[in-house]
């Protein structure tokens, strides 16, 4: 059906996806490789139109052209310290258009002489195409906090979830046996539900790593959408997604020590509700920027942990301002990046690298955790649970098992706090108890302002 | 349709794209899980392709109308998705100032 030319023009952006993803894996051909993925994707959208014989064109291009702008604006609006929202959301509406393209499908398919494999790939894309778009739409609202970071779990859920579980599986079956837009259409809301009760569970701080499932899900979904269409492309590219965005997604959740299951419904198993939001009114030391200016001033080596607040306020400008006048002075400097630190694994390095920090001074986790020992400060900037021994010395907490910075190690610890509201994570904090920690509270921007003024006096 | 032996073909071209799938990423540093996960999400965006050809051979109003909207979703994700990891990207490939001379403050601000 397609001519051979296209079909060629078709294996062009394949390779182009293949060499994309390949790209993106190492620093210095990143952003060639996206470019690349770019053209295929371009490429792949030239050949559609001439190839296939398609009414409609003028509606069509205008729907492209009002995706295009919404696309660009939030690209190009978004704060990096909301790219993991973002991210959910482009996977959410992608998710969406596969199950609405299967739906679409089935009209043509007919009902009675469609062949079983066609209605098994509909079916699958109905279900996890509304999965993808549901659970995306859930994870936006955690992680814009317009709902509860906390994980959500109601008495019968295991039963609630076996049973759309088998409703799913029942409906598909029944789609397979007599297509029908009844079932489609109940199978889709079967997905919604299914993918709002997928994210309801996870906490705040393992969100990100459902948007990475929720990735490979629709890509799988992609992929399936390919074959009913009997376009190579969609199923090449929706396979690699598929694909790759499972081995990420491990990837991710090894990082914070932690399997896929215990993320997905370790809080089923209660005993998560540690700290709760409670405020202890356990005695802190706290201090000024003036005299947390000498001790940095005066130390030989300090060790920053950033985190997501530090962003959120704006701050890491000035901190490296900072950071700049420590070096002169001869203090020897890195940042301590937990793979996990900001709300997105390498969300950290992102909001860095915005502020132009060297990236010979951001320091991995397994490289600089031994040095904790030898640092007369630990300067923890808009962090929390990246620090908290609690992941390794109370079972029942969220983050137990993932690992930590030893920032408790160093002579002395500096907290940079806004507040003792506890990390996203909801849980408390007992380095904050230590007789070696000294608070300095407000917001981090402010006070990291003021740090500086007092460091450039002593300067001076 | 689908007939016959095809479906083997299509089977066959999928499992070797779960091998090739894991088998480029299986190397990445943690640095660039947020822009990979960020441009393979682009990559799905290819499903606008599948938008386009259920959209462009509507036979009704209705269809139509759903046929765009997929369209419209489909086009977010895929020019959304490349556009933002670029941003990102453009970030970590920009020169940035060595250890030895970190001066110049007061031009920053």
């Amino acid at each position: 059906m397609t001519p051979a030319w296209a079909q060629l023009g078709y294996l062009v952006a394949a390779v182009c996806f293949i060499v994309a993803l390949k790209g993106l894996s190492s620093p210095r051909t990143a952003r060639r490789g996206n470019l690349i993925g770019a053209a295929g994707a371009l490429l792949a959208c030239v050949i559609v139109f001439l190839v296939s014989d398609l009414n409609h064109l003028l509606p069509i291009l205008a729907a492209i052209a009002a995706g295009t702008a919404i696309g660009v604006l939030g690209a190009y609006r978004v704060q990096m310290t909301q790219m993991p929202q973002l991210v959910a959301l482009f996977n959410g509406v992608g998710g969406g258009a596969a199950a609405i393209v299967a739906i679409i499908e089935l009209t043509e398919l007919g009902t009675g002489s469609a062949p079983v494999f066609d209605l098994i790939a509909t079916a699958f894309t109905i279900v996890v195409g509304s999965v993808s778009f549901a659970g995306s739409v859930v994870t936006f609202l955690k992680l814009q906090e317009l709902m509860t970071t906390r994980p959500v779990v109601f008495r019968g859920y295991p039963i609630v979830y076996g049973l759309g579980l088998l409703a799913a599986v029942g409906l598909s079956v029944g789609l397979v046996l007599a297509p029908s837009m009844l079932f489609a259409l109940l199978l889709a809301a079967i997905g919604v539900a299914l993918g709002v009760l997928l994210v309801l569970p996870v906490g705040g701080a393992d969100v990100p790593i459902v948007i990475s499932l929720l990735n490979a899900f629709t890509g799988l979904t992609v992929a399936a959408s390919g074959y009913l269409l009997e376009n190579i492309l969609l199923l090449v590219a929706g396979t690699l997604v598929g694909s790759a965005g499972t081995l990420l997604t491990r990837l991710m959740a090894s990082a914070m020590g932690r399997s896929l299951i215990n993320i997905l419904f370790g809080a089923l198993k209660g005993g998560s509700t540690l700290g709760a939001t409670t405020v202890s009114d356990r005695p802190v030391k706290s201090s000024g920027p003036a005299d947390v200016a000498i001790l940095l001033a005066y130390a030989q080596r300090v060790i920053i942990i950033p985190g997501y607040g530090l962003a959120v306020a704006q701050a890491q400008h000035t901190l490296r301002q900072l950071v700049d006048l420590l070096i002169e002075r001869g203090v020897q400097v890195d940042y301590a990046i937990h793979p996990v630190a900001g709300r997105m694994p390498g969300h950290m390095n992102v909001l860095l690298a915005e502020a132009q920090v060297p990236y010979e001074q951001l320091k991995e986790m397994d490289e600089i955790d031994p040095e904790f020992k030898q640092a007369d400060v630990a300067l923890v900037v808009g962090a929390n649970d990246v620090v908290n021994p609690a992941a390794e010395t109370t079972p029942g907490a969220p983050i137990y098992g993932m690992p930590i910075l030893h920032a408790n190690q160093a002579r002395q610890v500096v907290f940079m706090k806004r507040s003792m509201r506890p990390g996203f994570a909801g849980i408390e904090n007992e380095l904050l108890y230590e007789p070696t920690t000294t608070l300095l509270f407000g917001d981090a921007k402010d006070t990291m302002g003021k740090l500086l003024a007092e460091l450039k006096a002593l300067t001076v | 349709m689908n007939t016959g032996t095809e479906p083997i073909i299509w089977l066959t071209i999928f499992v070797l794209s779960i091998f090739i799938g894991v088998e480029v990423i299986s190397k990445v540093s943690s640095t660039l899980h947020t822009p990979l996960m960020s441009g393979a999400n682009a990559i799905h965006g290819v499903i606008l392709i599948g938008a386009i050809l259920v959209a462009g051979t509507a036979q009704s109003t209705p269809i139509l109308v759903l046929g765009l909207v997929a369209v419209i979703l489909g086009s977010i994700n895929m020019v959304g998705g490349f556009v933002v990891t670029d941003r990102m990207l453009i970030m970590f490939s920009r020169p940035r100032r060595a250890l030895e001379k970190p001066v110049r403050r007061e031009l920053d601000q």
